[in-house]
């Protein structure tokens, strides 16, 4: 009971001593301690232990902290897997509760939010895609965290047909190379990453987004591509990443927030602690994003 | 009868109508002048022009045996020619990839053989067109071969003409309007193939981002100059298809 009204405190708390870091621990904290008090609740009245990651220590008494209803989560489409598999476990943990989630790309997500669509937490691609939504300067609760971070990396088939070792070989005319286009947001990463690296790729198709090009690796057509790391870890046993050094000259941060006109206020919240709880980042890592 | 026929039409058009009301006409020229546009839209008119073709070249002996010959089996065959219609265009771009990509069913041996590999490649732009387009070519030349006389063709055959004769002299000039009507059906269907196109070909100014990729392209950072490229991408097709129709089907008798 006192650890799900610490809970529901948790974002006043948050929003007061914002700044200073131990208060910022005393939240995580706390945030963690919601995750493994609602993983505890996952079985609901059932008596039996609930296996999930982040829960260790034995199941606090305690009744649900009351979430229902229906959380509508708006997020990046590279989210799509992870979020979906955090969905489960938010359901899973509040019996009655449904998430139910919109996956596009970020920028038009934002222009539904601003157009007025009911939603209750936002995921973005990208910090400026959030503030379009949030405003440059948010305060309060609005204020988005960044939960995840990704990296570009070379992407090839398996057996590594071209030879490819480092981003030098994407100059390389003789090689297939695909990239994504420099008017979406993982070909801008791909330029950063080429200016850092002093070099001028000779791509053979210019993809429209970063799916078509980790297709094109994974099917063999081209010898790499610059893809997301956590693009390379879903490509399976068909495609090798390829890491290189240059890759930190176009890091993409990932924000979350809980809406401040949420229609389930409470359960955006306890959906956003999901997301930044030990369980959540387990998820996020095992894709490849880097939580760290 | 002349309601639904209105709201039909009505159906057909608003959604251009609308593209052209919201059109920033002042920035028309200036898109025009660039040079990316114009090689675009130069690709997509060479593309189109070379899957039609294809599409002839191919398309009009199939019909030909869809139509006349007595086949078992031509059911089936019909059923086929209509597949890539029914299939969404991604899907056709992701079967011409596992046929023709450079690890494709035939394409793994055309690249070990001949060092031929055609993703990339105008050349592919081509045949992702005429793979989309073709069956509305079948389809149109079957229908007219149908409807054609038959007599005309044993009248020649009676006084000699051999099958081939009979076929470009008789045959073909009565389903004139139907090659016509398929062929601009086909050229169409080319210009405006996106699907395919994108994921067979790829995107790459000059050799394979044609109209369409660059209009879904251009949607991404700059939404009016979108608009002013589908509306040269509609101007440029309406004009095609009016001069196209407009020559070969005159002095068709009525």
């Amino acid at each position: 009971m006192r650890l799900h009204a610490a809970c529901t405190a948790r974002p006043r708390l948050a929003q007061r001593a914002r700044a200073t870091r131990p208060a910022r621990v005393a939240s995580a904290m706390i945030g963690l301690a919601c995750a493994l008090s609602m993983a505890a609740c996952a079985g609901g009245g059932s008596p039996g232990p609930v296996s999930s990651p982040g829960a260790g220590g034995p199941a606090p008494a305690g009744a649900s902290p009351h979430l229902s209803g229906t959380v509508t989560v708006f997020a990046a489409a590279s989210l799509t897997g992870t979020f979906t598999a955090l969905g489960h476990a938010f359901e899973a943990a509040h019996p009655g509760t449904t998430v139910r989630f919109s996956f596009a790309g970020s920028s038009a997500l934002a222009q539904q939010i601003l157009a007025g669509a009911p939603v209750d937490v936002f995921a973005a691609a990208s910090p400026e895609t959030m503030a379009l939504v949030t405003g440059a300067a948010p305060t309060g609760r609005e204020v988005p965290v960044v939960f995840a971070r990704n990296r570009l990396e070379i992407a090839v088939p398996a057996g590594n047909p071209g030879r490819v070792t480092g981003l030098v070989d994407l100059t390389r005319p003789a090689l297939r190379v695909a990239l994504c286009a420099p008017q979406v947001p993982c070909g801008a990463a791909a330029a950063a990453v080429f200016a850092a690296a002093g070099l001028t790729p000779a791509p053979d198709t210019l993809e429209q987004d970063v799916k078509a090009v980790l297709t094109k690796v994974e099917l063999g057509e081209v010898d790499a591509g610059l893809v997301y790391r956590t693009d390379v870890i879903a490509g399976g046993d068909a495609v090798r990443g390829i890491d290189f050094p240059q890759s930190s000259a176009a890091v993409t941060e990932d924000p979350i927030v809980a809406l401040p006109d949420a229609p389930n206020a409470a359960a955006a919240q306890a959906f956003v602690d999901l997301v930044r709880s030990a369980q959540g980042r387990a998820v996020l890592a095992a894709a490849g994003f880097d939580v760290g | 009868m002349l309601v639904p026929a209105l709201v039909g039409l009505a159906f057909l058009v608003l959604p251009v109508v609308a593209v052209l009301l919201r059109t920033p006409w002042a920035a028309l020229p200036h898109q025009l002048a660039r040079s990316e546009v114009l090689e675009s839209l130069r690709l997509s008119l060479v593309s189109a022009t070379l899957a039609t073709t294809l599409c002839l070249l191919l398309g009009v002996p199939l019909a030909w045996v869809l139509a006349r010959s007595e086949l078992r089996g031509r059911g089936l065959v019909r059923a086929l020619v209509t597949v890539p219609l029914v299939l969404p265009p991604v899907v056709d771009g992701v079967a011409l990839l596992l046929l023709l990509g450079r690890r494709g069913v035939l394409g793994q041996y055309l690249d070990a053989w001949f060092g031929i590999s055609l993703p990339f490649s105008t050349a592919a732009v081509v045949i992702a067109e005429a793979f989309v387009a073709m069956p509305f070519l079948v389809i149109s030349v079957e229908g007219a071969l149908r409807a054609a006389d038959r007599r005309y063709d044993d009248a020649a055959a009676t006084l000699g003409a051999s099958r081939w004769l009979t076929f470009r002299r008789v045959t073909l000039p009565l389903v004139a309007p139907g090659v016509a009507a398929g062929a601009a059906l086909s050229f169409a269907r080319a210009l405006g193939e996106f699907g395919a196109t994108i994921t067979f070909a790829g995107s790459f100014p000059g050799v394979t981002r044609t109209m369409p990729l660059s209009v879904y392209l251009a949607l991404e950072t700059d939404p009016d100059a979108a608009v002013v490229l589908s509306v040269v991408l509609l101007v440029v097709s309406v004009l095609v298809l009016a001069t196209l129709r407009g020559r070969w089907l005159s002095g068709v008798p009525r």
